[in-house]
């Protein structure tokens, strides 16, 4: 028979339906609910802090990679899109847009084309640009606007914060609070964090398209109930309630939007849950006596900076090897 | 339902365009070339000279040693070369050309229907026999088969298990065996039982084929020692490694051999050539092969003389338009074909046509360390790792990293987002591993 062109690769010969531009897609579909809530409770202007945030994130990426890294146009894998969003769910929706555009470029400049670009950066970019900007605009970073629904501008960490620092007993900061709208989304907060049940339908996409495992989400959420369900136990005149601190502040956009992100998340199962024990009990130490109501972004990049010793020392269950000495 | 621990994929199985045709007998061609090494181990040598006449089932090679085969002629005719002939990747080999001339078989093989049940053999006499029919393992190893079954001193094997998982996709060849062939599939699963002194055979199907699995239970009715476990469907549970684990839960240690959890693992297509061989007296000479293809008009599963072009068959089933890729074997562990005139041998399972658009590989993206590679790898290694180690040439460190234990199953490449040829490097690295631990070997001598 004539030989036609035949292509030789080596085996294997197909390919899953694994692919990074899916994968992302994937997350920010399941960012959405959290976005529709967020319009809702604010109106526009959080839309437009957030297509905003996107617009500027993939302007300096594109720029960065165009100009000083002279490589290939990487705005296609739609990285640069996801960090955007998940920039701008944790800021403010009355933000002024000139601190979004430094936050983008702090998150994408310096927290990941530093770095070499998409795959190389040991932080979480979105949570580099939130805590830098937390500690350069304090101001500008905790003063939320009144969301429909809410009973007050402040969130409702940094409420019993200060009522409890103030002295007054847990009965009286829950009578400021009611859970069912904290879990539906009429509190106040950073844009993309105050609707517990918008995140979740995220994060059931997420585990449906198998885009992320329940290791991370579930055991910094668990982490953060028990720790906090002990103190609870404890005093609970003096302790807000776990439930309380699942449904405030960043602990679900963190632990299924923030602290999953690939890169900078470890590589095996095992480790995966160590590094999620680590950022519930970090965040629950911060909560609770450190000098900030939420303690959600530093927790995240802290357990960033021990993924690569995770990896060396947390290594996958070996076929065929037994680990006890004889 | 069992399975493996650790690993696997759910590629799709594609078995649909060839597991309803039955096997077919292929036309014997005008001529046949037939390899000298068609086996793992030391190439057979040539005992016919141009000009021999040769009859179906006579040898034409000797064994090369003990871990090698003898080769049988597939076709009666005149040997019109002993030469060396391009493979199916373009290598030259030593290869025996013959010209057919009608189909004139040795004497001593029994041709009639009836199926022989009883073996009186002894065991010693099983193998020796397995051995001068030259069979091998026809998963696609070509393990030479008297070898996996002369127990090394010291170990003892436990049982026996059949490899009906064929979990390669596209790939129906064992498939048909076990509907149409399954009664003397058992006496041969029983033959290898015998020869290795075991009372226990299981045979591991998946349960997408549960049409053979009930087959195979209705047949086994009879053999208290045989038992169909059914397994549930993921790719690579055919690996040896993962098929013992799935059927007996005992994992074969880090470098170890399947007689060392006390198994012997031999697949559908060699139990069939070995009932042949011992009960029939018929050498391997032929075999059944699955060619298929979403472009081929009729994909078929063909019962083909050793030696036959693969070009033949893909003629025979619909030719080679749109096609961008031959593969010999399955999508994820066989070898893509450059030359299609290259014969069929005793480890061809599969001719298996590509689409153009499905032949070429997506552009490589970079790492996102999304850990899909590591969830996939059904030995527990870090493929990410592997690959990146190897391109820094850190050979130590791999060696720490058990990449000797890689079976080359391709599941970290499939999985990869952002597609990553991490299998090619694993490969390459595994090779310079390989070849450091045999010189330590070596120098301990």
């Amino acid at each position: 028979m004539e030989n036609q062109k035949l292509v030789i690769s080596p085996a294997p010969h197909v390919h899953g339906k694994n692919d990074t531009r899916r994968m992302m897609g994937d997350v920010l579909l399941a960012l959405l609910p959290a976005l529709v809530v967020s319009v809702l409770a604010y109106g526009w202007q959080a839309f437009v802090v957030v297509a905003f945030s996107v617009a500027c994130c993939v302007l300096v990426e594109w720029f960065i990679q165009r100009f000083m890294l002279r490589g290939e146009n990487t705005i296609g894998n739609l990285s640069a899109i996801v960090t955007g969003v998940l920039l701008g769910f944790n800021l403010p929706a009355n933000i002024p847009l000139g601190l979004v555009a430094i936050a983008a470029v702090v998150a994408i400049g310096i927290g990941k084309m530093t770095y070499g670009g998409l795959g190389k950066n040991p932080f979480n970019p979105a949570l580099v640009g939130r805590v830098f900007m937390l500690v350069a605009f304090p101001v500008a970073m905790t003063s939320f606007p009144e969301a429909v629904g809410a009973v007050s501008g402040a969130t409702p960490l940094a409420m019993a914060k200060e009522a409890l620092k103030a002295g007054a007993p847990v009965s009286e900061v829950l009578q400021s609070v009611n859970f069912a709208d904290m879990f539906l989304g009429a509190k106040s907060g950073s844009l993309g964090e105050i609707s517990v049940v918008a995140l979740l339908l995220g994060f059931g996409w997420l585990l449906v398209r198998r885009v992320i495992s329940w290791h991370i989400p579930v055991c910094v959420l668990g982490t953060m109930a028990l720790f906090s369900g002990i103190m609870w136990a404890v005093n609970p005149a003096e302790y807000m309630s776990p439930l309380f601190h699942l449904l405030s502040g960043g602990a679900v956009l963190g632990a299924v939007f923030m602290a999953t992100d690939y890169v900078t998340s470890p590589m095996t199962k095992k480790g995966m849950v160590i590094y999620a024990i680590g950022i519930g009990a970090i965040t629950m130490l911060i909560r609770l006596w450190g000098p900030y109501p939420e303690g959600m972004s530093f927790a995240i990049l802290i357990m960033n900076a021990l993924v690569p010793l995770i990896d060396k020392w947390v290594r996958p269950r070996r076929f065929g090897v037994v680990k006890t000495q004889k | 339902m069992k399975t493996f621990p650790i690993g696997g994929i759910h590629p799709s199985d594609c078995k649909e365009y060839s597991k309803d045709s039955a096997i077919e007998r292929f036309p014997i061609p005008e001529i046949v070339t037939i390899p000298l090494a068609q086996h793992i181990g030391a190439p057979a040598v040539a005992c016919v000279a141009k000009g021999d006449r040769v009859l179906v089932g006579q040898v034409i090679a000797t064994a090369g040693g003990f871990v090698s085969s003898p080769i049988h002629s597939s076709v009666s005719g005149v040997v019109k070369s002993v030469d060396m002939t391009a493979d199916a990747q373009g290598n030259l080999k030593p290869s025996v050309t013959i010209g057919v001339e009608g189909d004139e078989w040795v004497e001593s093989i029994d041709r009639s229907k009836e199926i022989a049940k009883n073996i009186n053999l002894t065991p010693q006499e099983i193998v020796a026999k397995i051995s001068e029919m030259g069979i091998v393992g026809m998963g696609g190893a070509t393990f030479p088969t008297h070898v996996k079954l002369s127990i090394p001193a010291g170990k003892k094997a436990e049982c026996l298990i059949i490899n009906a998982v064929e979990c390669e996709p596209y790939l129906t060849a064992d498939y048909r065996v076990m509907l149409e062939l399954g009664d003397r599939l058992l006496v041969g699963a029983r033959i290898l039982a015998k020869a290795i002194g075991v009372d226990k055979i299981y045979i591991g199907v998946e349960n997408n084929k549960p049409d053979a699995i009930a087959h195979l239970e209705k047949l086994a009715g009879a053999y208290l020692e045989v038992e169909i476990v059914p397994l549930k469907m993921r790719y690579p549970q055919g690996g040896e490694k993962q098929l013992i684990a799935a059927v007996t839960g005992r994992e074969v240690p880090s470098g170890g051999l399947p007689i060392d959890v006390g198994a012997v693992v031999q697949n559908v297509g060699t139990a069939l050539a070995v009932y042949e061989a011992v009960a029939k007296n018929k050498p391997l000479f032929e075999r059944v092969v699955t060619v298929t293809g979403s472009t081929l008009k009729e994909p078929k599963n063909l019962l083909v003389r050793i030696g036959t072009p693969m070009s033949a068959l893909i003629e025979y089933c619909g030719g080679m338009e749109g096609v961008g890729k031959v593969i010999a074997g399955g999508p994820m562990m066989g070898r893509a074909v450059s030359n299609v005139d290259a014969p069929v041998t005793k480890g061809t399972s599969g001719v298996l046509l590509m689409p153009t658009e499905e032949s070429l590989r997506q552009k490589e993206g970079v790492c996102i360390r999304c850990a899909k590679c590591v969830e996939a790898c059904p030995m527990g290694l870090e493929p990410y790792l592997l690959s990146k180690l190897t391109q820094n040439g850190d050979f130590e460190e791999l060696e720490r990293h058990y990449i000797a234990d890689c079976i080359e199953c391709g599941c970290c490449t499939f999985s990869c987002p952002s597609y990553l040829p991490l299998l090619d490097w694993v490969r390459i690295g595994k090779a310079e591993v390989m070849k450091r631990i045999r010189e330590r070997a070596a120098a301990k001598k």
